[in-house]
Protein backbone atom coordinates (compact mmCIF):
# COMPACT_ATOMS: atom_id res chain seq x y z
CA UNK A 1 0.00 0.00 0.00
CA UNK A 2 2.88 2.52 0.79
CA UNK A 3 4.21 3.79 -2.60
CA UNK A 4 8.14 3.06 -3.11
CA UNK A 5 8.42 6.38 -4.98
CA UNK A 6 9.53 8.51 -2.52
CA UNK A 7 8.12 11.90 -3.92
CA UNK A 8 5.18 10.15 -3.57
CA UNK A 9 5.62 8.84 -0.33
CA UNK A 10 6.30 12.29 1.11
CA UNK A 11 3.34 14.00 -0.96
CA UNK A 12 0.95 11.06 0.84
CA UNK A 13 2.92 11.67 4.73
CA UNK A 14 2.41 15.85 3.99
CA UNK A 15 -1.32 15.52 2.64
CA UNK A 16 -2.11 12.44 5.49
CA UNK A 17 -0.49 14.64 8.33
CA UNK A 18 -3.00 17.46 7.44
CA UNK A 19 -5.40 15.42 7.23
CA UNK A 20 -5.20 14.02 10.61
CA UNK A 21 -4.61 17.91 11.99
CA UNK A 22 -8.30 18.14 11.04
CA UNK A 23 -10.31 15.79 12.65
CA UNK A 24 -12.37 17.43 14.86
CA UNK A 25 -14.48 14.26 16.33
CA UNK A 26 -13.21 11.51 18.67
CA UNK A 27 -14.67 8.59 16.46
CA UNK A 28 -13.22 9.81 13.11
CA UNK A 29 -9.64 10.34 14.79
CA UNK A 30 -9.37 6.79 16.25
CA UNK A 31 -10.54 5.47 13.06
CA UNK A 32 -8.18 7.44 11.49
CA UNK A 33 -5.32 6.34 14.24
CA UNK A 34 -6.30 2.85 13.80
CA UNK A 35 -5.50 2.77 10.07
CA UNK A 36 -1.81 4.66 11.09
CA UNK A 37 -1.71 1.34 13.34
CA UNK A 38 -2.19 -0.92 10.93
CA UNK A 39 0.07 1.10 8.32
CA UNK A 40 2.78 1.74 10.71
CA UNK A 41 3.03 -2.21 11.05
CA UNK A 42 2.91 -2.94 7.32
CA UNK A 43 5.59 -0.89 7.34
CA UNK A 44 7.83 -3.46 9.40
CA UNK A 45 9.91 -0.71 10.33
CA UNK A 46 13.20 -1.03 13.11
CA UNK A 47 12.89 -1.83 16.62
CA UNK A 48 14.49 1.38 17.52
CA UNK A 49 12.01 3.16 15.26
CA UNK A 50 9.27 2.04 17.79
CA UNK A 51 11.06 3.39 20.33
CA UNK A 52 11.39 6.94 19.34
CA UNK A 53 7.39 7.27 19.69
CA UNK A 54 8.03 7.57 22.98
CA UNK A 55 9.14 11.15 22.81
CA UNK A 56 5.99 11.65 21.42
CA UNK A 57 3.55 9.58 23.72
CA UNK A 58 5.79 11.47 26.91
CA UNK A 59 4.39 14.89 25.70
CA UNK A 60 0.50 12.81 24.19
CA UNK A 61 0.62 11.91 28.45
CA UNK A 62 1.64 15.74 29.87
CA UNK A 63 -1.70 16.75 27.69
CA UNK A 64 -3.66 13.45 29.14
CA UNK A 65 -2.51 15.00 32.66
CA UNK A 66 -3.10 18.83 32.46
CA UNK A 67 -5.75 19.45 30.05
CA UNK A 68 -8.87 17.85 31.72
CA UNK A 69 -7.97 20.39 34.38
CA UNK A 70 -7.77 23.31 32.12
CA UNK A 71 -10.97 22.79 30.21
CA UNK A 72 -14.18 24.22 32.05
CA UNK A 73 -17.21 21.48 31.90
CA UNK A 74 -19.08 19.12 33.83
CA UNK A 75 -16.56 17.58 36.49
CA UNK A 76 -15.94 14.33 36.71
CA UNK A 77 -13.19 14.30 39.40
CA UNK A 78 -11.76 17.01 42.12
CA UNK A 79 -8.58 17.00 43.58
CA UNK A 80 -9.22 19.75 46.43
CA UNK A 81 -9.33 22.97 44.65
CA UNK A 82 -8.76 21.90 41.21
CA UNK A 83 -11.43 19.80 38.86
CA UNK A 84 -10.81 17.56 35.80
CA UNK A 85 -13.80 18.04 33.05
CA UNK A 86 -15.49 15.40 30.46
CA UNK A 87 -15.02 17.89 27.84
CA UNK A 88 -11.20 18.24 28.86
CA UNK A 89 -10.80 14.65 29.07
CA UNK A 90 -12.87 14.28 25.51
CA UNK A 91 -10.16 16.81 24.16
CA UNK A 92 -6.69 15.47 25.33
CA UNK A 93 -8.24 12.11 24.06
CA UNK A 94 -8.57 13.35 20.40
CA UNK A 95 -5.45 15.56 20.50
CA UNK A 96 -3.47 12.18 21.86
CA UNK A 97 -5.64 10.57 18.94
CA UNK A 98 -4.44 12.98 16.31
CA UNK A 99 -0.95 13.24 17.35
CA UNK A 100 0.05 9.76 17.66
CA UNK A 101 -1.74 9.45 14.11
CA UNK A 102 0.54 11.49 12.59
CA UNK A 103 3.56 10.23 14.26
CA UNK A 104 2.51 6.72 13.08
CA UNK A 105 1.55 8.02 9.38
CA UNK A 106 5.83 9.82 9.51
CA UNK A 107 7.26 6.61 11.26
CA UNK A 108 5.07 4.26 8.64
CA UNK A 109 5.87 6.55 5.19
CA UNK A 110 9.42 7.99 6.27
CA UNK A 111 11.15 6.05 9.04
CA UNK A 112 12.19 3.09 6.97
CA UNK A 113 13.81 5.26 4.52
CA UNK A 114 17.81 6.62 4.69
CA UNK A 115 17.06 10.42 5.21
CA UNK A 116 19.94 11.59 2.50
CA UNK A 117 17.85 9.96 0.23
CA UNK A 118 15.11 12.20 0.39
CA UNK A 119 17.15 14.86 -0.87
CA UNK A 120 16.94 14.13 -4.52
CA UNK A 121 12.48 13.45 -4.08
CA UNK A 122 12.50 16.89 -2.65
CA UNK A 123 14.62 18.53 -5.36
CA UNK A 124 11.91 16.53 -7.72
CA UNK A 125 8.77 18.42 -5.86
CA UNK A 126 10.51 21.59 -7.00
CA UNK A 127 11.59 22.62 -3.24
CA UNK A 128 14.04 25.58 -3.49
CA UNK A 129 17.68 24.34 -4.19
CA UNK A 130 19.34 25.69 -1.92
CA UNK A 131 17.21 24.41 1.15
CA UNK A 132 17.40 20.67 -0.08
CA UNK A 133 21.16 21.70 -0.95
CA UNK A 134 21.32 22.41 3.13
CA UNK A 135 19.52 19.57 4.28
CA UNK A 136 21.51 17.02 2.44
CA UNK A 137 25.16 18.68 2.90
CA UNK A 138 24.08 18.43 6.99
CA UNK A 139 22.59 15.46 6.92
CA UNK A 140 25.85 13.94 5.58
CA UNK A 141 28.07 15.71 7.78
CA UNK A 142 26.13 15.56 11.27
CA UNK A 143 27.17 11.73 11.24
CA UNK A 144 30.65 13.29 10.70
CA UNK A 145 30.83 15.60 13.72
CA UNK A 146 28.48 13.23 15.81
CA UNK A 147 31.52 10.67 15.37
CA UNK A 148 33.83 12.98 16.25
CA UNK A 149 31.74 14.35 19.06
CA UNK A 150 32.05 10.63 20.38
CA UNK A 151 36.03 9.87 20.05
CA UNK A 152 36.40 13.44 22.10
CA UNK A 153 34.51 12.21 24.63
CA UNK A 154 35.66 8.71 24.65
CA UNK A 155 39.13 10.44 24.74
CA UNK A 156 38.28 12.21 27.93
CA UNK A 157 36.50 9.15 29.57
CA UNK A 158 39.74 7.32 28.99
CA UNK A 159 42.06 10.02 30.67
CA UNK A 160 39.32 9.62 33.85
CA UNK A 161 37.63 12.54 33.22
CA UNK A 162 34.25 12.22 35.24
CA UNK A 163 31.42 15.24 34.45
CA UNK A 164 30.66 16.84 37.92
CA UNK A 165 29.13 20.28 38.82
CA UNK A 166 32.69 21.96 38.76
CA UNK A 167 35.04 24.84 37.31
CA UNK A 168 37.04 22.17 35.86
CA UNK A 169 34.09 20.22 33.98
CA UNK A 170 32.95 23.28 32.25
CA UNK A 171 36.01 24.26 31.10
CA UNK A 172 36.64 20.58 29.83
CA UNK A 173 33.45 20.95 27.91
CA UNK A 174 33.79 24.19 27.04
CA UNK A 175 36.89 23.37 25.12
CA UNK A 176 35.23 19.84 23.81
CA UNK A 177 32.46 21.86 22.17
CA UNK A 178 35.28 24.68 20.94
CA UNK A 179 37.13 21.98 19.58
CA UNK A 180 33.97 20.64 17.63
CA UNK A 181 33.33 23.66 16.41
CA UNK A 182 36.98 24.56 14.84
CA UNK A 183 36.51 20.92 13.33
CA UNK A 184 33.45 21.23 11.87
CA UNK A 185 34.66 24.96 10.82
CA UNK A 186 37.91 23.69 9.03
CA UNK A 187 35.96 20.27 7.22
CA UNK A 188 33.44 22.99 6.42
CA UNK A 189 36.97 24.76 4.54
CA UNK A 190 38.23 21.86 3.19
CA UNK A 191 34.46 20.78 1.63
CA UNK A 192 34.12 24.05 0.15
CA UNK A 193 37.83 23.62 -1.65
CA UNK A 194 36.96 19.75 -2.73
CA UNK A 195 33.54 21.82 -4.63
CA UNK A 196 35.53 24.76 -6.05
CA UNK A 197 38.54 22.22 -7.45
CA UNK A 198 35.36 19.71 -9.26
CA UNK A 199 34.17 23.16 -10.51
CA UNK A 200 31.68 23.73 -8.41
CA UNK A 201 29.30 26.80 -9.70
CA UNK A 202 26.18 26.68 -8.13
CA UNK A 203 24.64 23.31 -9.83
CA UNK A 204 24.34 20.08 -7.16
CA UNK A 205 23.39 17.38 -8.99
CA UNK A 206 20.57 15.64 -7.55
CA UNK A 207 19.64 12.42 -9.54
CA UNK A 208 16.96 11.78 -11.67
CA UNK A 209 14.32 9.74 -10.08
CA UNK A 210 12.06 7.37 -12.18
CA UNK A 211 8.32 8.30 -13.03
CA UNK A 212 6.32 6.72 -10.21
CA UNK A 213 4.86 3.57 -11.44
CA UNK A 214 1.20 2.25 -11.36
CA UNK A 215 2.03 0.44 -7.99
CA UNK A 216 2.76 3.48 -6.61
CA UNK A 217 0.11 5.89 -8.20
CA UNK A 218 -2.42 3.06 -6.42
CA UNK A 219 -0.72 3.21 -3.05
CA UNK A 220 -0.78 7.01 -3.10
CA UNK A 221 -4.47 7.28 -4.35
CA UNK A 222 -5.40 4.74 -1.65
CA UNK A 223 -3.86 6.41 1.18
CA UNK A 224 -5.27 10.04 0.61
CA UNK A 225 -8.31 8.73 -0.28
CA UNK A 226 -8.64 6.91 2.98
CA UNK A 227 -7.32 10.57 4.26
CA UNK A 228 -10.37 12.25 2.49
CA UNK A 229 -13.12 9.33 3.65
CA UNK A 230 -11.87 10.14 7.69
CA UNK A 231 -12.41 13.83 6.77
CA UNK A 232 -15.08 13.19 4.94
CA UNK A 233 -16.76 11.10 8.17
CA UNK A 234 -15.84 14.08 10.27
CA UNK A 235 -17.65 16.44 9.06
CA UNK A 236 -20.83 14.51 8.40
CA UNK B 1 57.16 20.43 -24.84
CA UNK B 2 55.16 22.88 -22.61
CA UNK B 3 55.49 21.51 -18.94
CA UNK B 4 52.10 20.68 -18.09
CA UNK B 5 52.24 22.21 -13.88
CA UNK B 6 55.18 24.11 -13.17
CA UNK B 7 56.39 26.23 -10.26
CA UNK B 8 59.27 28.93 -10.44
CA UNK B 9 60.99 30.23 -7.23
CA UNK B 10 57.23 29.90 -5.29
CA UNK B 11 57.40 30.86 -1.59
CA UNK B 12 54.44 30.23 0.89
CA UNK B 13 54.30 31.54 4.13
CA UNK B 14 51.72 30.64 6.81
CA UNK B 15 52.02 33.97 9.04
CA UNK B 16 55.76 34.83 8.82
CA UNK B 17 57.49 31.81 8.48
CA UNK B 18 57.92 30.23 5.09
CA UNK B 19 56.15 26.90 4.60
CA UNK B 20 57.69 26.42 1.23
CA UNK B 21 60.65 28.59 0.16
CA UNK B 22 62.15 29.20 -3.31
CA UNK B 23 60.53 25.91 -4.36
CA UNK B 24 60.51 25.10 -8.62
CA UNK B 25 59.26 21.90 -9.77
CA UNK B 26 58.24 21.22 -13.33
CA UNK B 27 55.73 18.11 -14.61
CA UNK B 28 55.73 17.11 -18.00
CA UNK B 29 52.96 14.66 -19.75
CA UNK B 30 53.57 11.04 -18.63
CA UNK B 31 55.48 12.03 -15.38
CA UNK B 32 55.38 10.43 -12.50
CA UNK B 33 56.75 12.50 -9.78
CA UNK B 34 56.45 11.14 -6.19
CA UNK B 35 57.41 13.52 -3.13
CA UNK B 36 58.89 12.28 -0.17
CA UNK B 37 59.47 14.09 3.19
CA UNK B 38 58.81 13.87 6.66
CA UNK B 39 55.40 15.47 8.43
CA UNK B 40 54.87 18.97 8.17
CA UNK B 41 57.35 19.41 5.65
CA UNK B 42 55.01 21.17 3.33
CA UNK B 43 54.05 18.20 0.64
CA UNK B 44 50.13 19.16 1.05
CA UNK B 45 50.51 22.59 1.12
CA UNK B 46 53.12 22.36 -2.31
CA UNK B 47 49.51 20.88 -4.04
CA UNK B 48 47.56 22.94 -2.97
CA UNK B 49 49.50 25.77 -4.45
CA UNK B 50 49.34 23.96 -7.64
CA UNK B 51 45.74 24.46 -7.58
CA UNK B 52 45.32 27.57 -6.18
CA UNK B 53 44.08 26.95 -2.47
CA UNK B 54 47.54 28.83 -1.48
CA UNK B 55 48.46 31.61 -3.19
CA UNK B 56 52.04 32.18 -3.18
CA UNK B 57 53.95 35.54 -1.39
CA UNK B 58 56.39 35.32 -4.63
CA UNK B 59 57.42 33.39 -7.46
CA UNK B 60 55.13 31.74 -10.24
CA UNK B 61 52.22 29.04 -10.92
CA UNK B 62 51.96 28.00 -14.12
CA UNK B 63 49.44 25.66 -15.46
CA UNK B 64 49.33 24.25 -19.13
CA UNK B 65 51.49 27.08 -20.00
CA UNK B 66 49.50 29.85 -17.96
CA UNK B 67 50.68 31.77 -15.19
CA UNK B 68 47.96 31.84 -12.80
CA UNK B 69 47.62 34.21 -10.07
CA UNK B 70 43.98 35.49 -10.30
CA UNK B 71 41.11 32.99 -9.21
CA UNK B 72 39.41 32.97 -12.74
CA UNK B 73 42.65 31.96 -14.22
CA UNK B 74 43.13 28.92 -11.51
CA UNK B 75 39.12 28.05 -11.91
CA UNK B 76 39.66 27.80 -15.87
CA UNK B 77 42.74 25.28 -15.33
CA UNK B 78 41.27 23.25 -12.32
CA UNK B 79 39.23 20.82 -14.85
CA UNK B 80 42.15 19.23 -15.73
CA UNK B 81 43.44 18.68 -12.64
CA UNK B 82 42.30 15.86 -10.55
CA UNK B 83 43.32 16.31 -6.67
CA UNK B 84 42.57 13.53 -4.32
CA UNK B 85 42.34 15.12 -0.29
CA UNK B 86 43.72 12.81 2.34
CA UNK B 87 40.59 12.64 3.84
CA UNK B 88 38.14 10.85 1.38
CA UNK B 89 35.06 12.39 3.13
CA UNK B 90 35.70 15.99 2.73
CA UNK B 91 35.62 15.26 -0.77
CA UNK B 92 32.32 12.76 -1.11
CA UNK B 93 29.63 15.07 -0.13
CA UNK B 94 26.71 14.27 -2.35
CA UNK B 95 24.40 11.35 -0.96
CA UNK B 96 24.82 8.78 -3.69
CA UNK B 97 28.10 7.45 -5.40
CA UNK B 98 26.77 8.04 -8.41
CA UNK B 99 25.36 11.88 -8.03
CA UNK B 100 29.04 12.17 -6.08
CA UNK B 101 30.87 10.93 -9.37
CA UNK B 102 28.97 13.10 -11.40
CA UNK B 103 28.67 16.22 -9.79
CA UNK B 104 32.67 17.12 -11.73
CA UNK B 105 30.92 16.04 -15.19
CA UNK B 106 27.59 18.55 -14.24
CA UNK B 107 29.69 21.68 -13.55
CA UNK B 108 32.42 21.05 -16.81
CA UNK B 109 28.98 21.62 -18.62
CA UNK B 110 27.30 18.08 -19.19
CA UNK B 111 23.22 17.39 -19.12
CA UNK B 112 22.33 14.79 -16.14
CA UNK B 113 22.09 12.02 -18.27
CA UNK B 114 25.76 12.32 -20.03
CA UNK B 115 27.48 12.97 -16.43
CA UNK B 116 25.61 9.72 -14.98
CA UNK B 117 26.13 8.07 -18.41
CA UNK B 118 30.22 8.96 -17.55
CA UNK B 119 30.27 8.32 -13.91
CA UNK B 120 28.64 4.55 -14.44
CA UNK B 121 31.53 4.57 -17.15
CA UNK B 122 34.02 5.43 -14.49
CA UNK B 123 32.94 3.10 -11.88
CA UNK B 124 32.68 0.18 -14.34
CA UNK B 125 36.43 1.05 -15.29
CA UNK B 126 37.63 0.71 -11.53
CA UNK B 127 35.38 -2.28 -10.72
CA UNK B 128 33.09 -0.65 -8.30
CA UNK B 129 30.36 -0.14 -11.19
CA UNK B 130 27.91 -2.87 -7.87
CA UNK B 131 28.30 0.88 -5.68
CA UNK B 132 26.54 3.19 -7.62
CA UNK B 133 23.78 3.24 -6.10
CA UNK B 134 25.18 2.96 -2.42
CA UNK B 135 24.79 6.35 0.17
CA UNK B 136 28.30 7.57 0.34
CA UNK B 137 29.01 7.75 4.31
CA UNK B 138 28.22 3.93 4.27
CA UNK B 139 31.34 3.15 2.53
CA UNK B 140 34.20 1.26 3.80
CA UNK B 141 37.58 3.40 3.71
CA UNK B 142 38.82 2.19 0.54
CA UNK B 143 35.76 2.18 -1.59
CA UNK B 144 35.33 6.07 -0.80
CA UNK B 145 38.70 6.12 -1.87
CA UNK B 146 38.07 4.71 -5.19
CA UNK B 147 34.68 6.05 -5.53
CA UNK B 148 36.96 9.74 -4.70
CA UNK B 149 38.94 9.10 -7.48
CA UNK B 150 35.99 8.11 -9.70
CA UNK B 151 34.86 11.28 -9.04
CA UNK B 152 38.22 12.71 -10.53
CA UNK B 153 38.32 10.20 -13.50
CA UNK B 154 34.99 11.16 -14.68
CA UNK B 155 36.38 15.25 -15.19
CA UNK B 156 38.97 13.00 -17.69
CA UNK B 157 41.93 14.81 -15.86
CA UNK B 158 45.31 15.40 -17.44
CA UNK B 159 47.10 15.21 -14.12
CA UNK B 160 46.21 14.00 -10.99
CA UNK B 161 47.56 15.37 -7.73
CA UNK B 162 47.73 12.50 -5.13
CA UNK B 163 47.60 13.43 -0.87
CA UNK B 164 48.28 9.68 0.38
CA UNK B 165 45.93 7.97 -1.44
CA UNK B 166 46.50 4.70 0.30
CA UNK B 167 46.04 6.16 3.80
CA UNK B 168 43.03 3.46 5.47
CA UNK B 169 42.36 1.45 2.01
CA UNK B 170 42.53 -1.78 2.90
CA UNK B 171 43.74 -4.62 0.21
CA UNK B 172 41.39 -5.41 -2.14
CA UNK B 173 40.32 -1.74 -2.88
CA UNK B 174 44.11 -1.03 -2.32
CA UNK B 175 44.86 -3.07 -5.72
CA UNK B 176 42.60 -1.53 -7.43
CA UNK B 177 43.67 1.37 -6.75
CA UNK B 178 47.15 0.82 -7.63
CA UNK B 179 45.40 -1.07 -11.24
CA UNK B 180 43.86 2.00 -11.59
CA UNK B 181 46.57 4.61 -10.93
CA UNK B 182 49.12 2.34 -12.92
CA UNK B 183 46.63 2.70 -15.84
CA UNK B 184 45.90 6.65 -15.56
CA UNK B 185 48.01 7.71 -19.09
CA UNK B 186 48.24 11.46 -17.53
CA UNK B 187 50.78 12.75 -15.43
CA UNK B 188 50.89 12.62 -11.59
CA UNK B 189 52.12 13.90 -8.24
CA UNK B 190 51.78 11.70 -5.20
CA UNK B 191 52.41 12.38 -2.19
CA UNK B 192 52.84 9.35 0.23
CA UNK B 193 54.59 7.81 2.71
CA UNK B 194 53.92 3.91 1.72
CA UNK B 195 57.70 3.50 -0.02
CA UNK B 196 56.72 -0.06 -1.97
CA UNK B 197 53.37 2.10 -3.76
CA UNK B 198 55.38 4.98 -4.55
CA UNK B 199 58.66 3.03 -6.24
CA UNK B 200 56.06 0.64 -7.98
CA UNK B 201 54.13 3.78 -9.18
CA UNK B 202 56.72 6.85 -9.24
CA UNK B 203 59.01 7.55 -12.31
CA UNK B 204 60.83 10.38 -10.57
CA UNK B 205 61.10 11.25 -6.91
CA UNK B 206 62.10 14.84 -5.02
CA UNK B 207 62.61 14.82 -1.24
CA UNK B 208 61.30 17.83 0.47
CA UNK B 209 62.22 19.06 3.94
CA UNK B 210 61.96 22.10 5.71
CA UNK B 211 59.80 23.73 2.84
CA UNK B 212 62.95 23.30 0.24
CA UNK B 213 62.94 20.31 -2.72
CA UNK B 214 65.67 18.33 -3.66
CA UNK B 215 66.06 15.55 -6.36
CA UNK B 216 65.56 12.18 -5.49
CA UNK B 217 66.71 9.23 -6.74
CA UNK B 218 64.65 5.75 -6.96
CA UNK B 219 66.44 2.29 -7.06
CA UNK B 220 65.66 -0.89 -5.85
CA UNK B 221 67.67 -3.11 -4.66
CA UNK B 222 67.35 -6.75 -3.50
CA UNK B 223 67.12 -7.18 0.46
CA UNK B 224 67.36 -10.55 1.94
CA UNK B 225 64.06 -10.37 3.66
CA UNK B 226 62.06 -12.42 6.38
CA UNK B 227 58.78 -11.03 8.22
CA UNK B 228 56.27 -12.82 10.64
CA UNK B 229 52.96 -14.04 8.73
CA UNK B 230 49.57 -14.78 10.90
CA UNK B 231 47.90 -17.59 9.23
CA UNK B 232 44.61 -19.13 11.16
CA UNK B 233 44.50 -23.15 11.92
CA UNK B 234 43.11 -25.33 9.63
Amino acid sequence: MIPADLRLRLLAAVLLVLAASQLAHLGPALAALALALILALAARPDRALWRRLRHVEGFVALLLLTLPFAVPGAPLLTLGPLSASLEGLARAALLAAKVTTAALVLLALLGTVEPIRLGAALHALRLPEPLVRLFVLTLRYLGLIGDEARRLREAMRARAFRARTDRHTWRSFGNLIGMLLVRALDRARRVEEAMRLRGFSGRFPHAALAAPTARDWTGFALLTGLAAAALLLDRL
Amino acid sequence: MIPLLSLSDVRVCRGESPVLDAVSLTLRSRDRLAIVGPNGAGKTTLLRTLVGLERPASGRVRLFGQDCTTEAEFRAARPRIGFLFQDSDDQLFCPTVLEDVAFGPLNTGCTLPEAEARGRETLAALGIAHLAERVTHRLSGGEKRLVCLAGLLAMRPEVLLLDEPTNGVDAANGARLRAALAGFDGAMILVSHDEGFVSELATRALLIAGGRLTEAEIHTHPHLHAHPHLHPHP
